[in-house]
């Protein structure tokens, strides 16, 4: 009766939303959809990005940081003593050869890296220099340093409290520790907590995990291709992914999950080429990103600007706290939890610490921030808010002009590898979305389908209508999933404690020991 | 004189039953013991999809029980009835390495291999498993044509 409800609802939220977008794609259906969001949700959307009083800080990126700087005070800086730890892990010195063909401490990072490398490395860095200046670049590296220590405590927990079904099939993540953790420790609310958490991962899914994305590849698309109608590549697009997720077509994912990680390596190649090329400037570069950071060199609202917007684009870009990464890692093979809890610290150093910082470092060393030659600092366009550019361009437009201006081929390939990211970033978060539908409804092939159906039909949505609103709110689902989880994760993070203590007891006693290769 | 342990690199091909009737045959003119080895190529570098994570343990287990009933108890089974002493082994991962460590354990005198006529792309840049034991495998190697 529930799935029957359940696929009522969903149907009818569809028509509702999807159906005449569908149908017009004109400009007038999605200014109303947008106005409805506008009028029922804006509120919301303020109070989640407000500022502190009487600063220009917004709580919630201080939220991220001072979460995460208790969680790097309370383990100990675990991402700097644990991160060599971390690499013997990956390599599979520790992996039992018994264990050959389960999931290894590699590929869950791999997974998980690719539902978080891509648009935010490439459009999020420019954004965050084009807004914050080259200073924005230090505050990112130091929330993606500190980022790590909160995603080695969800992730840790995420292994520890995961549900195994008697199939062999494993489901976790916040939701699971919410329940499993709080009852452990005698808290109550888990349950609830564990139902807004699916409640926002839900909306997330849908918003910045897939209308966001979809709108983004349509962009790259048309500005290779030429202008046409976004419902086209959303069609495309949704087609694909519905095959993957709903028709069970594999080959395609395996494909794009073997793809993403080379075209991320490609990128890291191309950008230390860029760099290599102009190595005289990146003493100068890190000059610029050292000085911005505590000046602003220019940028509106100085020192406190660029650390918004470094804080702030980290945080989307390695979601450190959102509790997304708990559900990829849970699935590892692993008798001691929080093995991947080291694996997964890697992921924002991968992610923020190299990754966006190449990305950073070659817009500032190409020159597209437009910068007054006499007193070094950057020209402030203040009616768009922020620095000047060559032909006024930013967001991935100003990642692909600072690359073609070393390579002249970069755009193209910058516009296959946005899709391809945007594709891996769509299906990472339909299993994500997938998990909170099956937690809050029960597991069941009409709530998948459903589910699959009506992420598909947002796709289509995204890429065809300018949704600005809807974005926001997705934004917002996103910061809420991590004011949830962190708040579980400070509540739980004893029981990581004493589970960090007994693995680095086995580790000093000899019980748990590198396998001879 | 010790009973001879005799590795064979067993695949469900027409190239692994030659290789696995020959060395029951040798086995049985020597009285050696067979250690039948089959390896699912396996790398823990792969890429996966999120449900291919969540779904890997139960279809190890399904692909390990159905290699068992399928290719290595029914091979096991064709050694017995010709009167070798038979066990088989199966493992994951890369089938040189393996296979030479497989005969390494086992003190193994030879490893029977198919010529595993592969003239593919792939066998020609990566090299097959008869080319990589031929490098790697610290006892004699027997390739059955």
């Amino acid at each position: 009766m529930t799935n029957i409800r359940f696929l009522a609802a969903s149907v009818a939220i569809l028509i509702a939303a999807g159906g005449p977008a569908l149908a017009q794609d004109g400009s007038g259906i999605d200014q109303t959809i947008n106005q409805i969001f506008a009028d029922y949700t804006g509120w919301y959307v303020s109070i989640i990005f407000a500022d502190l009083p009487g600063t220009n800080f917004s709580w919630i990126a201080l939220w991220l940081v001072a979460g995460a700087i208790v969680f790097t005070i309370y383990f100990g800086a675990i991402q700097a003593r644990g991160f060599m730890h971390s690499i013997r892990l990956v390599k599979g010195d520790y992996s039992d050869p018994n264990d050959a063909g389960e999931v290894s401490h590699f590929q869950a990072l791999a997974t998980a890296l690719s539902g978080t490398v891509g648009l935010g490395n490439i459009a999020g860095v420019a954004v965050a220099v084009g807004i914050g200046g080259p200073g924005a670049t230090f505050w990112m590296i130091v929330a993606g340093l500190l980022g790590m220590a909160t995603k080695f405590t969800e992730c840790t927990l995420g292994v520890k409290y995961r549900n195994e079904y008697p199939n062999g099939t494993v489901s976790g993540g916040p939701m699971y520790y919410m329940t499993k953790g709080f009852e452990e420790r005698g808290l109550p609310g888990g349950r609830i907590f564990a139902a807004v958490f699916c409640f926002f991962t839900i909306l997330t899914a849908v918003g910045a995990g897939n209308m966001f994305q979809a709108n983004q590849a349509h962009a790259q698309l048309s500005g290779v291709l030429g202008g046409y109608p976004g419902w086209i590549t959303g069609i495309v697009l949704a087609g694909i992914v519905f095959a993957v997720i709903a028709g069970g077509l594999k080959s395609i994912a395996r494909v794009t999950e073997k793809v993403v990680p080379f075209m991320g390596i490609f990128y890291v190649l191309v950008s230390l080429a860029i760099l290599i090329k102009n190595y005289d400037e990146i003493l100068w570069a890190f000059g610029q990103i050292l000085e911005g950071a505590f000046t602003g060199l220019g940028v509106a609202g100085g020192f406190t600007g660029a650390l918004i917007q470094g804080f702030r684009r980290a945080a989307f870009s390695n979601e450190a706290g959102v509790g997304s990464a708990a559900i990829a890692h849970s699935a590892v093979r692993t008798k001691e939890p929080v093995t991947e809890g080291y694996v997964a610290l890697l992921e924002p150093f991968i992610d923020t610490v190299v990754i966006c910082t190449m990305t950073a470092l070659v817009i500032v060393i190409t020159g597209v921030l437009n910068q007054d030659p006499e007193t070094g600092l950057y020209i402030w366009n203040a009616e768009a808010g922020r620095i000047a550019t060559d032909g006024g361009v930013q967001g991935v437009e100003l990642t692909s002009a600072a690359y073609a201006a070393s390579f002249s081929w970069f755009p193209p390939l910058l516009a296959i590898s946005v899709v391809l990211f945007a594709f891996s970033t769509m299906i990472s978060w339909s299993y994500y979305g997938l998990k909170a539908v099956t937690y809050l409804f029960g597991e069941g092939k009409v709530q998948e389908l459903a589910f699959k159906t009506g992420f598909c039909l947002f796709i289509v949505i995204g890429s065809a209508a300018s949704l600005g609103p809807v974005i926001d709110f997705s934004d917002a689902a996103l910061f809420s999933m991590a004011i949830v989880n962190i708040i579980a994760l400070y509540l739980l993070m004893p029981l990581v404690k004493s589970e960090l203590n007994s693995y680095e007891r086995k580790l000093r006693s000899g019980e748990i020991r590198k396998f001879e290769a | 004189m010790a009973q001879e342990t005799f590795v064979v690199a067993f695949d469900s091909d027409e190239d692994g039953r030659r290789v696995l009737d020959y060395a029951i045959d040798r086995a049985g003119h020597d009285g050696a013991r067979l250690v039948i080895t089959h390896v699912l190529e396996w790398s823990p570098y792969s890429f996966l999809t999120p449900e291919e994570i969540e779904e890997r343990h139960i279809r190890r287990k399904e692909e390990l029980a159905r290699a068992k009933e399928a290719l290595m108890d029914p091979a096991v089974k064709r050694a017995r009835d010709a009167g070798v002493e038979a066990e088989s082994e199966l493992y994951y991962g890369s089938a040189v390495k393996l296979l030479a460590k497989s005969a390494q354990t086992h003190g193994a005198s030879l490893v029977f291999v198919g010529r595993s006529g592969s003239d593919s792309l792939g066998a020609r840049i990566f090299g097959s498993v008869p080319l990589g034991l031929a490098q790697l495998c610290t006892v004699p190697l027997v390739l059955v044509p």
